[in-house]
């Protein structure tokens, strides 16, 4: 009985700090884009007033039950991802739901909450969304294929699909896996730039183009759901690279380094960048993203 | 303990300074004084900082800014997207036009006075007002927001048939749905 009081705390706190780690991400990515354009920017700290005003402002919207259950999808599959997804190497308090096999089933639910969106965008009935939840469709067939490759690469290299056992892989060998498996993490590392959906990616949201796509129906506390479940995801996403390829993290501190090492990838990218049409995103993960992740599973069935 | 009168007084206090500083503007940019958004949310001016930013929909946003003069016909626009709008909502008029008709005082297809069709909360004057100028509006919104004062949405509400009238008087094909919050 005291055990499961454990794991329950743990699994909450383990959410909490990934909202307040994603959150504040994505403040720091505002005040970067901010200082790269030569302005001051908001406070790092703008999206938790941000996310305090959304959920006290009042929600009177009603399309349709798939509208109100749309953002909880999204959440939902934040929160499994997180919870599914080992954010310390051997901490009693985050040990959380991995278990054997947890890569696969990442692979399926990180694809179930945006399917969730767009049944719920699609009931709003705005034409913004509609057009918005096929271009981040079509997107993420796009990307999909070469993060589906480099996972395949790491699983076949090391026989397992176990996030724990990758890591100890790593741990093991002294050498990260970003060094071991090179083309697989390149291949990763180009599918994340599409995940963040970060400009040149940002044809989901398109600002000024197709206001902010899906979710252009969702006021008050559902954008407050959305804009939760996407700090909460960025954080499981970013966890889920420093784990398979720069060896996980033995404390916080070191956890967030890495992650903010990370996601300044597609940030900078993206502040440096303007928007792709659809068909020029898909083919521009056609091209060397996929090369990569087939010479990453060429190179697993060799070596 | 809940519903009790300090603790409401707290929460409204949390909630007022987290609207004054987080302000989402959608921008009706049919009138000229658009010109004068660009360079207030651009690097000379950078409305961000003070935590203003555009908003995409009506549906996100806290702020309906009327950068200048209003048709008839933009005006029932005006009046369908501000009813999406979700609470707490404010207007902004912006320029001499939402005053009293500036220079377009006796044109036969422009509203003079803005608030007799919607309840502005804070104008800023001028033709065209200056990105300062700008800028100070929205200080003098934040601090009503702030004091709990910008509460034309309220008095919208209150005074509905009123404002339905006026807003009828003007536009002969009243098609528009009815809405209830």
């Amino acid at each position: 009985m005291n055990e499961l009081w454990f794991d329950i705390m743990g699994a909450i706190v383990t959410v909490i700090v990934a909202f307040v780690v994603g959150i504040t991400y994505m403040g720091l990515s505002r005040k970067i884009t901010a200082r790269v354009q030569n302005r001051k920017g908001p406070p790092f700290y703008q999206n938790f007033i941000d996310a305090l005003k959304l959920a006290s402002k009042t929600s009177a919207i009603h399309h349709g039950f798939m509208q109100h259950v749309g953002p909880a999808f999204m959440m939902i599959t934040s929160i499994m991802s997180v919870l599914i997804i080992p954010v310390l190497r051997g901490n009693a308090w985050f040990v959380n739901l991995n278990f054997h096999g947890d890569l696969i089933f990442i692979l399926y639910i990180m694809v179930f909450g945006p399917l969730g969106m767009a049944l719920g965008a699609g009931q709003t009935g705005n034409p913004n969304s509609a057009i918005g939840v096929t271009r981040g469709l079509s997107q993420m067939v796009g990307f999909e294929i070469p993060w589906v490759m480099a996972l395949v690469a790491l699983m076949m290299q090391y026989h397992t699909t176990s996030i724990v056992d990758l890591m100890n892989v790593q741990i093991q060998s002294g050498m990260w896996l970003m060094f071991s498996s090179p083309f697989a993490f390149i291949a990763a590392v180009m599918a994340m730039l599409g995940m963040f959906r970060y400009s040149p990616f940002d044809i989901v949201g398109a600002p000024q183009e197709l206001a902010s796509g899906p979710m252009s129906e969702n006021g008050g506390k559902y954008l407050f759901t959305l804009m939760s479940s996407g700090s909460i995801f960025a954080f499981a996403k970013l966890t889920l690279y420093v784990d398979l390829f720069m060896g996980g993290a033995g404390n916080l501190v070191e956890l967030v380094i890495k992650t903010f090492a990370l996601y300044l990838i597609p940030m900078l990218y993206g502040v440096t960048s303007p928007r792709y049409r659809t068909e020029q995103s898909i083919r521009w993960f056609w091209g060397w993203p996929t090369f990569f992740g087939f010479l990453a599973i060429i190179y697993a069935v060799v070596f | 303990m809940i519903n009790d009168k300090n603790s409401q007084k707290i929460v409204d206090f949390i909630s007022n300074w987290a609207r004054k500083h987080s302000i989402w503007v959608l921008g009706y940019g049919t009138g000229c004084g658009a010109i004068e958004i660009p360079p207030t949310m651009t690097s000379r001016y950078d409305a961000e900082r003070l935590g203003i930013r555009g908003a995409a929909t009506p549906r996100q946003a806290d702020v309906l800014l009327i950068t200048g003069y209003l048709t008839t016909k933009t005006l029932k626009r005006v009046i369908r997207v501000y009813e999406q709008m979700q609470d707490p909502k404010y207007v902004v008029g912006f320029g001499s036009c939402t005053i009293n008709g500036g220079m377009y005082y006796d044109s036969y297809n422009t509203i003079n006075v803005l608030d007799k069709y919607l309840p502005v909360d804070v104008y800023i004057n001028g033709c065209m007002p200056r990105p300062e100028a700008v800028l100070s509006g929205f200080g003098k919104l934040q601090q009503l927001i702030g004091e709990g004062k910008a509460n034309g949405a309220t008095k919208y509400k209150e005074n509905l048939e009123w404002y339905r009238a006026n807003q009828k008087k003007v536009i002969p094909n009243w098609v528009m749905p009815e809405y209830n919050w």
